[in-house]
């Protein structure tokens, strides 16, 4: 039943991958982005056998975060800016639902080569996370707006996130509370730097910011 | 036994498919806040187009007049291989799935080729669309048929649906069957020309895709295009049902029930769809259906690693 | 003790922030560098190694090394700080190259971030756990992100979010790499490790290896973006560039350090585990990438703080080769750090008193240092001969030192790529800084009179080139003895 469950959350985290780089709609994308979230948190309390108190906390602090605090922020920077769609994006819409599926394909054979030692997942679980990763670097590179941008990067984490907690469970809670920190500091600043980069520029198309070169 | 209940499918598919057409008409009447002709319109209307003449314009040739009585004849074949739950197809045999695939592609052929021997602008802009689009919903029908197909090892349509949530609802190939379900959903939607992709009571040409391939057709040819479509969507349907239903039992009157009421079920939700959304951008449909063929690659992936 | 290397930093920076008075925040700043490297002094007499917090914090041979060099040059940069905000105007400033007007950042904030900064790479370097080294290094990007965007304008807004977001990827990777070595520890018999580096060397046979692999790949390509390695390198240039001159000092001279010390660390689990080969053969494929690709792009650059940038990319990848080649190489590559950073951060301390004056950081225009700024025009010399690698300064020493090990071993396609992309470099930064410290500044505004200049800010890049100068002459026995013993862990034998 759990095991189910838990392959039923992974589909949902692909589909949402999938949405991710397929939507133009920036409202949407952060949407998604925070609804993965909340998929990874159940996911990572899934995976523990018996989980103790402080990892329940960490992981309900950390989901509150990432689901609220941060897609909260980029709604400010949104309203900021004044930006409501990535309308001309680096890879179109079509092809990036494509690449992504090649993408999910490649995280399989992964996922297949690197055997996991222990039992706490399916071998969908990592293919899953790497999946993630995958999107979000994807993100970063493929779209013009910082504020996609910054997305991509929150799903980078989402996906690094994952695969610690199910994986590297001895992870000591103080690391994790640490890597939390970081990202939702690393966040706060871009959050604040796409601000000022609108106030500049007038724009927050990335690949206009190129004064700076050889 | 199980074939008497395959040939009461096929004459009740016969005889009720214009009402499922007729039942989503009423549900999106609901959401208007009207009541809606009435349940047994569309055979009025088959009964008044066959006592009318047709009239045939000197630029068409034989294929213009084929294209009706072959896509009828067309439609008629894949109602006859298409299964509903557990119960059987009237005529099964291994590798059926291709040949359902490709005669609903000779229908649509012969559709198109007696569009664009008629000659006109509308028809010819109707064809190009409509061949444009079929050619991304084959690519998802047919991959995630053979998702469905690898996880349960069957190529024929009807062991296929017997096979299929064979384990009750916890079947460990429920995620992939959804999948593919919601890829096949899609791909009805997109063969039967239901909105998201083409409004089926609009007047204005421009934005027909189906539509407008049969403006020239009259009297007993648009009696039997549109006697094919209520089939084509009896077809569709079936095959989505039997795909994504979980409840089988082993009594064949009650699976025929089930699979009747899903039916009925499936209808109200196409109207739902109908009525909850606009007809999508032209630029907008290929991505939706290359969403779904993702859908459906994604399922195939899922069943065979 | 080590606590306090990383508290008092940080208790100030965070004081900083609230001060209302430029004088009050500005001795905070030097006082808390002064301390700092007192303390670090201090540690030499102490003997190797000693930890704190259970094991999590350490200073060690490699530690002591990296941090005397850091609290040193932070020192250098907080003295020269005082000055540099002295002279920067409150009204807003017109932009040279576009004429545009900006306006500085508060200089709480500056201040407060630069100590921050300082306790992070603290952190960074004295982390004995490869965890807090993560959150450490990701601390390390975000304080100096704003310390990058200090004037407020489009290049350097441009230039810092370049930074925030190529290094925050990288570091992402690096961050997965860690949890790939996690995974690796639980391929044992059913023990479960924890990712402390003594106990990651103890049980490195015990480590799977295709987890280990993917893991060092991971973290070489995530730290090695931080550090400047091509093809990641690529935030380098803008950071350098369009950042003040002692923050681009403190990047190029201690960030960079800091990054190289946690591909180290990794470095000395993988000999441990028997796998130190793989990890020698990828640090030198790196270096002799980021060696070429720099010297290349080195070569018609007109932009003096970019080509400083640029052989800072150089001079990382002669790290990786050194570190790669092992043996005479390895303790090489520990000497050329030291060198490498204090000439680096006076060479930018340098640049930025030229700038300050000329306005213009063309290297056509920046031209007949030597008459108009004097004593910058000989540092300017006297630093450029020393980056190039010429005798009688360090960098010589450190660099024919790590030639040695590459001959040694029979190397010589190394070698030769080596002494290749060294000469590019040489010929092409030798041009430029000649260029500028002869001939006469005829497209500028500026007057033919020598300036007076202002103490401290040559007095900082001199005693840093003089210390460079030193130690090609002459090497002290405690840090000869402390090079030795950060080269063993790294294998290769010395």
């Amino acid at each position: 039943m759990m095991q189910a469950l838990g392959e039923f959350l992974v589909i949902l985290m692909i589909l949402l991958n999938l949405r991710l780089m397929g939507v133009s709609r920036l409202g949407a994308c952060v949407q998604t982005v925070a609804i993965q979230a909340l998929v990874i948190g159940a996911l990572a309390l899934l995976s523990q056998p018996k989980p103790g108190f402080w990892t329940v906390a960490l992981v309900a602090a950390a989901t509150a975060l990432k689901a609220g605090v941060l897609p909260a922020m980029v709604h400010r920077a949104m309203r900021e800016t004044g930006v409501v769609r990535e309308i001309d994006p680096l890879v179109g819409y079509t092809l990036s639902v494509l690449i992504g599926t090649g993408m999910f394909v490649l995280s399989l054979m992964a996922a297949r080569s690197l055997q996991v030692p222990s039992a706490a997942g399916t071998h969908w679980l990592v293919s899953g996370t790497l999946f993630t990763m995958l999107t979000g670097l994807f993100l970063i590179v493929a779209r013009r707006k910082a504020i996609t941008q910054v997305l991509g990067f929150i799903t980078m984490e989402n996906g690094i996130y994952l695969f610690g907690v199910t994986f590297a469970i001895h992870e000591p809670w103080l690391v994790q509370a640490g890597v939390l920190l970081d990202v939702f500091a690393a966040v706060f600043i871009m959050g604040i730097m796409v601000c000022h980069i609108n106030r500049e520029f007038d724009h927050i198309d990335t690949n206009r910011l190129s004064d700076l070169k050889d | 036994m199980t074939h008497t209940y395959a040939l009461f499918h096929v004459l009740l598919a016969l005889t009720a498919s214009p009402l499922l057409l007729s039942l989503i008409n009423r549900v999106k009447a609901f959401f208007g806040g009207r009541s809606g002709p009435p349940l047994l319109q569309p055979y009025y209307d088959l009964f008044k187009l066959l006592r009318k003449g047709a009239v045939y314009s000197r630029t068409t040739s034989w294929v213009f007049r084929a294209g009706p009585v072959v896509g009828l004849a067309a439609a008629l074949t894949a109602l006859v291989l298409v299964p509903l739950g557990n119960i059987p197809a009237l005529s099964a045999f291994p590798g059926d799935l291709l040949l359902l695939a490709y005669t609903l592609g000779l229908m649509r052929f012969f559709t198109v080729a007696a569009a664009l021997d008629t000659g006109s602008a509308f028809e010819g802009m109707g064809a190009s669309r409509e061949v444009q689009f079929s050619a991304l919903t084959e690519v998802a029908l047919l991959t995630g048929l053979a998702a469905v197909a690898a996880k349960v090892h069957a190529v024929s349509l009807s062991t296929l649906s017997s096979q299929v949530w064979a384990g009750g609802l916890a079947w460990e190939g429920g995620a992939t069957v959804l999948l593919a379900s919601g890829a096949l959903l899609v791909v009805l939607l997109a063969e039967n020309a239901r909105i998201p992709f083409d409004d089926p009571n609009t007047h204005l040409e421009l934005t027909m895709i189906h539509e407008v391939m049969i403006l020239d057709t009259g009297g007993v040819d648009l009696a039997l295009i549109e006697y094919a479509t209520a089939i084509k969507f009896w077809v569709l349907s079936a095959l989505l049902v039997s795909i994504a239903l979980p409840l089988r039992t082993t009594v064949p009157a009650l699976n025929l029930a089930l699979g009747l009421g899903a039916m009925l079920i499936l209808g109200v939700v196409v109207g739902c769809i109908e009525s909850m959304m606009a007809r999508l951008r032209l630029v907008r449909v290929p991505q939706l259906i290359v969403a779904a063929g993702v859908l459906s690659l994604l399922a195939f992936i899922m069943a065979v690693g | 003790m080590i606590w306090a290397l990383i508290l008092i930093p940080a208790v100030c920076g965070i004081l900083a922030f609230p001060l209302a008075s430029d004088r009050l925040r500005r001795t905070l700043l030097v006082t808390a560098a002064l301390a700092h490297f007192a303390l670090v002094l201090a540690a030499w007499q102490i003997p190797l190694p000693f930890n704190a917090a259970t094991g999590w914090l350490t200073v060690d041979a490699m530690s002591l090394l990296f941090l005397s060099i850091c609290s040193g040059l932070f020192l250098a940069a907080s003295l020269y700080a005082i000055d540099y905000l002295k002279r920067s105007p409150k009204a807003p400033i017109r932009d040279y190259l576009e004429g545009f007007q900006f306006g500085n950042r508060p200089e709480g904030i500056f201040i407060g971030c630069l100590l921050l900064f300082l306790a992070a790479m603290t952190a960074v370097i004295v982390s004995n756990h490869m965890g807090i080294l993560w959150v450490a290094v990701e601390a390390t990007t975000l304080t100096s992100a704003p310390l990058i965007y200090y004037h407020r304008h489009h290049r350097s807004l441009e230039a810092a979010w370049k930074y925030l977001l190529i290094c925050s990827v990288g570091i992402a990777l690096a961050l997965l790499g860690n949890f790939f070595l996690a995974v690796a520890t639980t391929a044992g018999p059913g023990q479960e490790h924890s990712l402390l580096l003594p106990e990651l060397v103890k049980n490195a046979a015990g480590l799977s290896p295709t987890w280990l692999k993917a893991a060092f790949m991971l973290i070489l390509v995530g730290y090695g973006t931080k550090m400047g390695l091509a093809p990641m390198h690529t935030w380098l240039p803008d950071a350098h560039s369009e950042s003040p001159s002692l923050v681009s000092a403190l990047l190029s001279g201690a960030l960079l350090n800091c990054a190289f010390l946690a591909i180290l660390r990794m470095q000395t689990v993988l000999v441990a585990a028997g796998m130190g080969d793989f990890g020698r053969n990828m640090l030198i494929l790196f270096g002799l990438v980021s060696m070429g690709w720099a010297a290349m792009l080195l070569i018609s650059l007109t932009d003096y703080k970019r080509m400083l940038a640029y052989s800072s990319v150089e001079h990382m990848g002669i790290l990786a080769v050194g570190i790669g080649l092992g043996g005479t190489a390895a303790a090489g590559a520990m000497l050329h750090v030291l060198n490498h950073s204090l000439t680096k951060a006076a060479l930018f301390l340098v640049a930025g008193n030229i700038l300050a004056v000329y306005r213009s950081k063309n290297v056509n225009d920046a031209r007949g240092l030597l008459g108009i700024l004097r004593v910058s025009g000989v540092l300017w010399l006297a630093g450029i001969l020393s980056i190039t690698g010429s005798p009688p300064f360090g960098l010589f020493i450190s660099e024919l030192m790590i030639l040695k090990g590459a001959l040694a071993g029979g190397r010589w396609a190394v070698a030769g790529c080596y002494l290749a992309a060294l000469f590019v470099a040489f010929a092409a930064i030798a041009w430029a800084g000649m260029r500028m410290a002869y001939g006469r500044p005829d497209t500028l505004p500026i007057q033919s009179k020598p300036y007076a200049e202002s103490v401290l800010s040559v007095a900082v890049p001199a005693t840093l080139l003089v210390g460079v100068l030193v130690l090609g002459l002459w090497m002290p026995l405690p840090l000869w003895r402390l090079v030795k013993a950060a080269a063993a862990t790294l294998g290769g034998g010395f």
